[in-house]
């Protein structure tokens, strides 16, 4: 993530003034992450130390009984029912079902209508019901643990669900902890404690969580003396944010600040600490484990609302068939009006002797017939709205899902982790991602930290680090390694010179300078050193008076964890962190640091600073802080007052600063250390300025920051760091074939300009000969001219032109972006001269920085910055918040109608993540927070290049087919009754019996879809990879568009008369029945439309042959089955029918004649239009077949 | 220590031979799972598709040709009576005259064109008559036909469920307009037999309508609908009803009435007495009796041989004029150069 994230996870910055507020405000409220207030002193929640009773007094806080269960056996029933019928497939199902329940309709059977209603609904229920059963198992579970609770002067058991806000609780080590409690005590007498917290946010490395002094003594002696402890915490009302509590307390009438290092969360582990107590401030639903229990808003994938608006049509189609049927039904009667009462099928009275002689028959005048008539037309007609599909497409993208989570090469041996798909509703949407807004850090970086240059007092070590000879320079490295008895777990190369240099007598100023350099960067952190004795190594080097220790840091900041490491190489070894003192040891000399105030690292000040006395009784201030805002604050006087003294120290600003430069242009990123003295009175204002600031309930951060500025200045500079973010595997080329593929790749980064770009170059974003447009601008203005002035060297069309133009398909358009840097572009553009906006066929790079982002986000200029943006190949924005990230998703989101992919893995992410169309995270180091919210996570940037390219590919073009095929297969079946209808007097019969009415869409023709959904493959993988061009028919939108769904329906209308009228006209005088002419009609239709399916198979496995002719075959068989059943009317049809050529020629016909203008549609598209990918298909499968030769050429010719 | 062993088994690859780290998230391979299953990718070369068409055409226009002989091979004589067989001087009136007691007895002439193979089947064809309407498809009980016991098993048959109280056999619509036309021929004063037995299929015969089942009540309201049944003759016997209740699909359909055993000459004069009771006038409906023969393909139809015939020959021209488009114009398959981003990208 960022730059010396530390601490400062929280996702959004709540004091950060600089954010655009308007910007985040919309934000926040388009996603969950940001919605939690923070309560401020306003409405505190008070818990009573040890005294549950009175804290529950005034309001009962809930308790410590979780149920993540949504049902008891009483509530399952209507409440799973009425959470099912929110789905509106489900009411238009039972709309049908109730519409066939009105005798005037029933035209179905009145329980074959209710059956597939009932039939998902039952399957749905009993999947929701044993999910929940298991949910009550694992809620029982949890709430039965016991944990120790102070009651009556006494440690005792108690189960986990009766425990209650202000109980103090005693939680051992490897326990877990049963909820959100205030640290009092812990088993270090310093009262630290280490937590994991794998199973709130997945990160394993180890927490410190610190008892507050005051606390910790006092209430070892009253808990071990029995004596009943006391005191009020005052804290916010529960929220979901895991990374911010602010309380206070009042204990032994002292008052002091509660942070989010005195809290442990429920479902964290206590690891290396023997036992803490603490007090219950938040239990049960109330934690914020529970609270950050809620899923991720869902998405909609774009091809799924283009569906939608198709499916409009369908009803269109669905209301004029209904509408003529119901006029047809209503000219008839008029015409027959006198006979009605006559005619043997229509009577409009009884005439038998009974109690119903002459009353009316069910008849109901006019109106209302014409009005039922279309009713029940709509019954006939339901499947024309395919509800089916839905359910379909679930299963698809099921099956998808599962492919993707198999594919092996999208498996990262690193972390061991597979691909994720956790959302299952925008596989599709893979296939046609325009724009990929990235994170730097641990997504194209690896976030594996490496101490690399440094830079002391001016001078440049780490030079000829990387080419140092190992041989040469072994003797002395391992005389310093000897020396060092801490084993560490990574290795570190160390310069010489600057190794030499610790050695000598702590004389000098550049002696000093590196002494207190290295102290720094050993103290200057939040890293925790967790020592391991191994005594079996030792006994080699049994002349040390010491046994040899091997140090684990456990950091929540990889760079800080590089550092101190660095540190430890270099003889300065972090031993011991408590929240009071640290130990460090200096070429074997222990060294006690007390610790006075920590200032941790924040995104305002972008740098971290302690205040240590040390043995000798002098304070200093140590800072580590990024570059940009540490020179501000360095000393400025100090030529003048150290004049004659020192004559180099302001030139080492200067140096320092070139040498920064030099590493943030090498790609490491920098960090510049500083310390200072502290007088008595500065640091007597700073304790008062401090204390108060920490106590303070409402402003905490601000007032801190502003603490902290008391002493953050006046500095001197001891040097910088330059850490190297090494890339991860295979980044270049990913980006690369991304950028072929006609997507643009943004980075976002927190990092700073130099670093960011640095980076572009090293992961080929950037190329040497682009130009870059750099703005940042420091004011609103300065911002417009810059882009201003950019737009108009660059030749950046005006607004009104572009946006006309973007609200139009931006097809045509587009193209020239994607258009590779050869020889085409030139012609391309020449073409092209009034769409391309740049002026000499440079392409153009745009750096920008959070700033003016700031500036430009919140304000009017949206749309230069926009258009400035789309015009350039690259984008870079660097020093950017969270919320800038998903401003810039939203940028663009909300400008085009291109779809957006956000990739990142870190909580800085998250906002990011959700904006975009389709999230991924990456599940690296930084926790789970972007894993969480994201859509699919992987573990490496390089399979986005596959899960786009080859997965989303293969996944559009199978859903596009499979939405087609659907509205075609079950729109012709509606339209061969519809023909029936107009032949039986628009009375609304089916000449097919209700079973095969109702199986046709579930059992006879459906498998086939599902399968050719999951399984087709227009291309091979390794075609997809090589030609990543071949993704541009995803942004075409090939496989789904609005043509392609009226030539379908073109086709459907000529595929139904031929079915209906072939037939129709085979036994038009002949005695056939009913039922056989309905047996001849379905068949008919399941044959053509899965001949019609396997015509545009483009890959057949066995699965696919065992589907496709399996469903003709189960078609027969539910056939036979049906005809062999006395008490249907349709009894024995089948074994009639199929004893006569005629029904099998008919069928043969049908299929013939319905199928061959899209055949022959299909071939002459081919011939004179070949679309890309039937050309590489044709390549591929025909590379095979022929000679080498050849193979090699074309192999030539593609690249 | 979840980092260590991560890197540790990243490193070494799946060839750890080392055991104890098995629990690996590593998907396994097989060619399913990596979606490389043995396929057949199909293309339309040009081969295939001009010797698919070829295929087609040669497939369908011998078949095309047998129909259409088939067809014309049957001899069928339609004889429309329905106004011939209403007096003259009471045609102003056919709906009173049908509902009238008056006799309906009409003989007229059938010269017959051509020579007829036995069986001749004798139907009657019905026009504009919709035995496919929905009430009156629905208006049956088929659990009654079947059955003894359920002859109460009425509740769809309405508006003829019951009479008096009493449930009626053979319940509902269908049944009670069975036709009730009767036709008997001779030839030279000699009667032609027509064997009405086994006109139904014997499925229907055998466990649609029941061997215990009778007549009931049938045809006893104010209005009849059409025949009345012998109450002593069990429903499986009925083959008229049992033919009746297969009922048609379209709205002009023809019903077996019978079969002629016997030869028929050419240019012999069959005397026909048709005895017209059946109302069609008051819908406007015809009545045909049909004598036809048979072939392998059934009735009478030309359609079907007609249709293979085009469509043959459609195919047969599509395969010649694609295989004069690959003549002409080929495309190289599978070549590079004709992908959008290697062509001129203004032809696009």
């Amino acid at each position: 993530m960022e730059l010396q994230q530390g601490n400062s996870k929280t996702v959004s910055v709540p004091g950060d003034s600089s954010s655009a507020v308007n910007k985040s405000q919309r934000i926040r409220n388009k996603s969950v992450q940001f919605d939690d207030n923070y309560v401020s002193g306003e409405n505190p929640r008070l818990i009573y130390v040890n005294d549950p009773r009175k804290t529950n007094d005034k309001y009962e806080f809930t308790g410590n009984e979780i149920t993540t269960s949504k049902y008891t056996v009483i509530s399952f029933l209507p409440k799973n029912l009425f959470i099912q019928f929110h789905r509106v497939a489900y009411l238009y199902f039972l709309a049908i079902a109730v519409l066939n329940q009105l005798p005037p309709l029933a035209v179905f059977g009145r329980t074959v209508s209710l059956f597939p209603l009932l039939f998902v609904l039952c399957v749905t229920a009993v999947k929701d019901g044993y999910e929940d059963w298991r949910r009550h198992n694992s809620d029982r579970k949890e709430n039965n643990h016991e944990s120790l609770v102070l009651q009556s002067g006494q440690f005792q058991m108690k189960v986990w669900k009766k425990i209650r806000a202000g109980e103090v609780v005693r939680v051992r080590v490897n326990e877990t902890i049963p909820c959100d409690m205030v640290l009092l005590a812990t088993s270090d007498p310093s009262g630290v404690a280490y937590i994991q917290t794998m199973n709130l946010d997945g990160e394993s490395n180890l927490k410190t969580r610190y008892a507050r002094q005051e606390t910790t003594t006092l209430s070892l002696f009253d808990v071990n003396g029995g004596t009943a402890v006391s005191g009020l915490i005052r804290c916010e009302q529960p929220n979901r944010n895991i990374y911010e509590f602010t309380a206070n307390m009042e204990f032994n009438r002292q008052k002091f600040p509660l942070s989010q290092s005195n809290i442990i969360l429920r479902g964290c582990q206590l690891k290396n600490t023997e036992w803490v107590i603490g007090v219950v401030v938040y239990a049960g639903q109330e934690t914020k484990a529970m609270l950050n229990s809620a899923a991720s808003p869902s998405k909609r994938s774009r091809l799924e609302s283009y569906m939608n608006r198709e499916t409009l049509w369908l009803s269109v189609f669905l209301f004029v068939m209904c509408a003529v049927v119901a006029t047809g039904m209503g000219l008839w009667l008029e015409r027959h009006k006198k006979q009605l009462d006559t005619l043997p099928y229509y009577r409009k009275i009884y005439f038998t002797n009974g109690s119903n002689n002459r009353k009316t028959y069910k008849f109901y005048g006019l109106v209302m017939e014409i009005f039922f008539s279309f009713l029940s037309s709509i019954i006939v007609f339901q499947i024309m709205i395919p509800i089916s599909l839905y359910i379909t497409m679930e299963l698809v993208r099921l099956g998808q899902s599962y492919f993707m989570i198999e594919d092996k090469q999208m498996y990262d041996s690193s972390s061991d982790s597979r691909f994720q798909c956790r959302s299952l509703n925008i596989n599709e949407d893979l296939g046609q991602i325009r724009y990929v807004f990235s994170d730097k850090t641990g997504t194209l970086t690896q976030n594996k930290m490496e101490f690399r240059r440094a830079t002391v007092y001016g001078k440049n070590y780490g030079n000829s680090l990387h080419v140092a000879d190992q041989s040469l320079e072994e003797a002395s490295i391992t005389e310093v390694v000897e020396r060092n008895r801490w084993k560490l777990k990574s290795e570190i190369n160390v310069d010489i010179e600057l190794v030499e240099l610790l050695h000598k007598d702590l004389a000098g100023n550049e002696r000093i300078a590196a002494h207190e350099f290295f102290l720094t960067l050993a103290a200057c952190n939040t890293v925790i050193p967790i020592v391991t004795q191994c005594s079996s190594s030792s006994s080699t080097m049994s002349e040390l008076d010491e046994p040899v220790g091997s140090i684990d840091y456990q950091g929540e900041s990889p760079d800080e964890q590089a550092l101190v490491s660095a540190a430890s190489a270099y003889g300065y070894t972090l031993i011991e962190r408590t929240s009071g003192h640290i130990v460090i040891d200096v070429n074997g000399e222990k060294q006690r640091l007390d610790v006075l105030g920590l200032h941790e690292f924040d995104s305002v000040r972008k740098r971290m600073s302690v205040v240590v006395r040390y043995p000798d009784n002098s304070v200093k201030v140590l800072v580590k802080g990024a570059d940009t805002s540490m020179f501000n604050i360095l000393a400025k006087e100090v030529r003048k007052s150290d004049q004659n003294e020192d004559p180099v120290t302001d030139d080492v600003r200067y140096i320092t600063q070139s040498h920064v430069t030099e590493y943030s242009l090498q790609g490491l990123r920098t960090l510049a250390v500083a310390s200072r003295n502290l007088t008595d009175e500065e640091l007597e204002e700073w304790q008062c300025s401090y204390k108060e600031a920490g106590t303070s309930l409402t402003d905490r951060s601000t007032k801190l920051r502003h603490t902290a500025s008391l002493i953050e200045c006046d500095l001197n500079l001891l040097g910088a760091t330059g850490v190297e973010d090494k890339l991860q595997d295979g980044v270049p080329e990913a980006i690369e074939s991304l950028r072929q593929a006609g997507m643009k790749v943004w980075v976002l980064t927190g990092d700073k300009q130099e670093t960011a770009i640095s980076i572009g170059l090293s992961c080929k974003l950037l190329t040497p000969e682009m130009h870059q447009i750099v703005i940042n601008g420091n004011s609103e203005n300065e911002c417009r001219n810059l882009l201003a002035e950019a737009r108009i060297k660059y030749g950046v069309k005006t607004a009104d032109y572009r946006s006309k133009n973007l609200k139009r398909k931006k097809n045509v358009e587009n193209e020239y972006l994607e258009i590779p840097d050869d020889i085409t572009t030139s012609k391309a553009s020449e073409r092209h001269p009034v769409k391309v906006s740049i002026l000499n066929n440079t392409p153009l790079a745009l750096i920008i920085d959070g700033n003016s982002l700031v500036y430009i986000l919140e304000k009017d200029l949206e749309i230069d910055l926009f258009e400035l943006a789309t015009a350039c190949k690259v984008v870079l924005c660097c020093r950017v918040a969270p919320l800038q990230k998903a401003g810039i998703v939203d940028l663009i989101k909300s400008r085009t109608d291109d779809m957006t992919l956000a990739i990142g893995d870190g909580a800085n992410d998250v906002s990011m993540i959700q904006m975009a169309d389709v999230g991924v995270g990456i599940s690296g180091q930084e926790g789970r927070q972007a894993v969480m919210a994201s859509d699919f996570a992987m573990g490496q940037f390089r399979f986005l290049k596959r899960l786009l390219l080859v997965h989303g590919h293969w996944n559009y073009h199978r859903v596009g087919y499979l939405v087609l095929y659907n509205f075609y297969r079950n729109a012709v079946f509606v339209l061969m009754l519809f023909w029936y209808i107009l032949s039986t007097a628009f009375s609304t019969t089916s000449a097919l019996t209700d079973w095969s009415s109702m199986f046709y869409s579930v059992i006879y023709t459906s498998v086939p879809t599902i399968v050719v959904g999951i399984l087709d493959k227009n291309l091979s993988h390794k075609t997809l990879l090589k030609f990543p061009k071949l993704y541009c028919a995803g942004h075409r939108q090939e496989s789904y568009n609005m043509q392609l769904f009226w030539l379908t329906m073109a086709d459907t209308l000529w595929q139904s008369l031929v079915v209906f009228y072939i037939p129709f006209f085979i036994y038009k005088d002949s005695s056939i029945d009913i039922w056989s002419l309905g047996s001849l009609w379905t068949i008919s239709v399941v044959v053509l439309v899965n001949i019609h399916l396997a015509m545009d198979i483009q890959r057949w496995v066995f699965i696919t042959h065992a589907a496709t002719w399996g469903s003709i075959l189960i078609t027969y068989i539910c056939m036979v089955i049906v005809d062999s059943i006395p008490v249907f009317p349709n009894y024995w049809t089948i074994y009639h029918l199929a004893r006569s050529a005629t029904y099998w020629l008919t069928i043969l016909l049908i299929t013939v004649l319905a199928l061959l203008p899209r055949f022959i549609f299909k071939v002459m598209y081919q011939i004179f239009w070949p679309s890309d990918i039937q050309i590489a298909r044709e390549a591929e499968i025909l590379r095979r077949r022929r000679p080498k030769h050849l193979k090699t050429k074309v192999d030539k010719e593609s690249s | 220590m979840n980092t260590e062993m991560a890197s540790s088994s990243g490193g070494t690859g799946s060839t750890d031979p080392s055991a104890p780290r098995r629990h690996s998230k590593r998907p396994k391979y097989s060619r399913f799972t990596q979606q490389e299953l043995p396929a057949c990718k199909p293309i339309l070369t040009p081969q295939w598709v001009i010797s698919a068409f070829t295929l087609i055409s040669f497939i369908f226009i011998p078949i095309g040709v047998a129909s259409l002989l088939a067809s014309r091979n049957v001899v069928e004589i339609v004889y429309r009576y329905e106004t011939d067989c209403i007096p003259i001087n009471l045609r102003g009136d056919k709906v009173g005259y049908i509902q009238s007691t008056l006799d309906k007895n009409c003989i007229k002439m059938i010269t017959v064109p051509k020579r007829m193979k036995h069986p001749i089947y004798v139907y009657y064809q019905l026009d504009n008559f919709y035995q496919n309407h929905r009430r009156y498809v629905k208006s049956r009980s088929d659990t009654q036909l079947r059955d003894k016991k359920k002859e109460n098993d009425t509740s769809s048959c309405e508006p003829e469920e019951s009479n008096g109280g009493s449930p009626i056999v053979p319940c509902g619509l269908v049944a009670w307009s069975l036709f009730n036309d009767t036709y008997s021929f001779s030839i030279k004063n000699e009667p032609l037999a027509v064997n009405k037995n086994d006109i139904s299929w014997k499925s229907d015969r055998d466990s649609k309508f029941g061997k215990d089942v009778f007549p009931k009540n049938f045809q006893n309201g104010t209005l009849k609908g059409g025949a009345t049944l012998n109450e002593s003759i069990p429903l499986s016997k009925q083959e008229d009803l049992i033919v009746w209740m297969r009922t048609a699909a379209l709205p002009t359909f023809r019903k077996l009435y019978g079969r002629i055993e016997v030869d028929l000459q050419a240019n012999e004069v069959i005397n026909v007495t048709l005895e017209n009771n059946y109302n069609t006038y008051s819908f406007n409906g015809k009545k045909k009796l049909v004598l036809s023969t048979t072939s392998w393909l059934g009735g009478k139809n030309d359609f079907l041989g007609i249709a293979y015939l085009t469509v043959g020959g459609l195919c047969f021209f599509l395969a010649l004029s694609f295989t004069v488009v690959y003549l002409v114009k080929p495309r190289k398959l599978g070549d590079p150069s004709y992908l959008s981003w290697n062509r001129n990208p203004a032809g696009h």
